[in-house]
C-alpha cells in the first residue's frame, strides 16, 4: 500500500506538473494519467479473474473463489473510472460525451460483466454455488477482452489506436510516458494490496468459528 | 492430473473456444455495422447508404475550409489521400477541428454528392508529444503523413 502511494504521488506530480503539454490537446491531455491506467486495470483485473475462475473450476482451489470475489468490485470501479474520465475527455476533444463505437461499447459491456458477476454473488444463498456460477460467467465474458484490446485496429472507431501497447516504439514522448507508467504501477500495487486485504477479511469472517482464527486473533491482539 | 480434472479442463477450454468462435462469427457477420465511419473512397465507390444518415471519416484537406462571414456555416473537403468529398456543416466545431486533422462527420449525402453534416466530431491520433517536438518533426518532414487508421480498410 505504501509502495502504491509513492508511485501514485510521483506519477501524479510527474504527469500533472512535470510532463510537457501536448502539441494538439494542450493541457487537457493530462487526464490520460487517470484514464489509461484505469482502462488497463479494467482489462488486467478481468483477465486475472478469468485465470482464477479457470483454476477454481478445474482444480477446485478454494482461495481462487475468494480472490475472484474480492477482485470484482475493484475491477468494476476501474472500468467505471475509465468510462467516466474517457467521457470527460471526449467532450472537449471529440465534441461528444459518448459515441457507440466499438471500443467504447465493448468497454461498457465489460462494466456490465463485472456488475453481473457482483449481482450473481448475492443472488445465491450458498457461496460455493455462487462462486462457481460466477466463475462460468467470468469465463464466458473473457471473449470480450481481446475485442476491447483490438477493437481500435479491427474496425474504424472514433477512439484512436493504441499509443503504447504495440510492437513499434510507443508514439508518446518519453517525458510523458514515464509518469504514465508510474501511475500504472501504482494502480497495480493498489489493486493487489486492497484485494489481499479483502481476501484476508473474507477468510477470517468465513472461518471465524474455527480454532486457528481464534488463536491468531488472541496472539496478535487484533480486532479486525 | 487425474481424469476428473482433465475432464473439467476440457470443459473450460471448450467454453472459451466456443465463445471465441461464436463471437468471431457474430462480429464477422456484423462487420459492416461495426464500422463507425466510411472513408471518402468508400463513399465515392457508392458503398455508403444513399438517402440515409451515415458517418464519414477522413482528414480535412489543407486550405479547403471556407466559412461564410456572417454565420456558422462552414464547408471543407474531406480526404483519405485517394478520394475527396465536400462537406457542408452549420454549427460549432470541436476544439481539435483544424486543417490536416482527422474528423468524423455525421449526416447525409445529397444529390449533388455533397455531404450535409449535422454533427462534426474531431478524431485525434495516437501520438502525444510536446509542441517543440512536433515543430521539429514538422520541419523535417515536408508533407503530412496519413495515419493508418484513415486508409481504406
Amino acid at each position: 500500500m505504501g509502495f502504491a502511494l509513492i508511485c501514485f504521488i510521483s506519477g501524479l506530480i510527474g504527469g500533472l506538473v512535470l510532463a510537457p503539454a501536448d502539441y494538439q490537446q494542450g493541457d487537457s491531455f493530462r487526464i490520460i494519467y487517470i484514464h489509461v491506467p484505469a482502462a488497463w486495470m479494467s482489462l488486467f483485473i478481468y483477465t486475472f479473474m478469468a485465470i482464477n475462475a479457470a483454476i477454481l473450476l478445474i482444480w477446485r482451489v478454494k482461495i481462487s473463489e475468494i480472490i475472484i470475489r474480492s477482485s470484482a468490485i475493484l475491477g468494476a470501479s476501474f472500468t467505471f473510472l475509465a468510462l467516466a474520465t474517457g467521457s470527460i475527455w471526449g467532450k472537449p476533444m471529440w465534441g461528444t460525451w459518448w459515441v457507440w463505437d466499438a471500443r467504447l461499447t465493448s468497454e461498457l459491456i465489460l462494466l456490465f460483466l463485472y456488475l453481473g458477476f457482483i449481482a450473481l454473488q448475492s443472488a445465491f444463498e450458498d457461496r460455493r454455488i455462487a462462486a462457481k456460477t460466477g466463475a462460468v460467467l467470468v469465463l464466458v465474458g473473457v471473449v470480450n477482452i481481446p475485442i476491447i484490446k483490438y477493437s481500435v485496429e479491427w474496425w474504424s472507431t472514433l477512439h484512436q489506436p493504441a499509443s503504447i501497447s504495440k510492437l513499434d516504439a510507443p508514439s508518446i514522448h518519453i517525458d510523458m510516458l514515464i509518469p504514465l507508467l508510474l501511475m500504472a504501477i501504482a494502480c497495480k500495487a493498489y489493486f493487489f494490496s486492497v484485494m489481499l486485504i479483502r481476501c484476508r477479511r473474507e477468510i477470517l469472517a468465513y472461518e471465524s468459528n474455527t480454532a486457528w482464527v481464534k488463536e491468531t486473533l488472541i496472539r496478535n491482539g487484533d480486532h479486525t | 492430473m487425474n481424469a476428473q480434472r482433465k475432464k473439467r479442463l476440457a470443459i473450460v477450454s471448450l467454453i472459451i473456444l466456443g465463445m471465441g468462435a461464436s463471437a468471431g462469427l457474430i462480429l464477422t457477420a456484423f462487420e459492416k455495422n461495426l464500422l463507425y465511419f466510411y472513408s471518402p473512397t468508400q463513399v465515392s465507390k457508392g458503398e455508403a447508404p444513399v438517402g440515409k444518415p451515415f458517418r464519414i471519416g477522413g482528414i480535412v484537406k489543407i486550405n479547403s475550409v471556407a466559412r461564410v462571414s456572417d454565420g456558422l456555416k462552414v464547408s471543407f473537403d474531406l480526404t483519405d489521400n485517394k478520394q475527396t468529398v465536400t462537406v457542408n456543416f452549420e454549427g460549432i466545431l470541436p476544439d481539435l477541428f483544424r486543417e490536416g486533422q482527422g474528423i468524423v462527420a455525421n449526416g447525409k449525402l445529397d444529390n449533388t454528392g455533397i455531404f450535409q453534416a449535422s454533427e462534426v466530431l474531431a478524431k485525434h491520433d495516437e501520438n502525444y508529444m510536446p509542441p517543440e517536438v512536433a515543430e521539429a518533426l514538422a520541419n523535417s518532414e515536408s508533407d503530412i503523413e496519413m495515419p493508418h487508421s484513415y486508409g481504406t480498410q
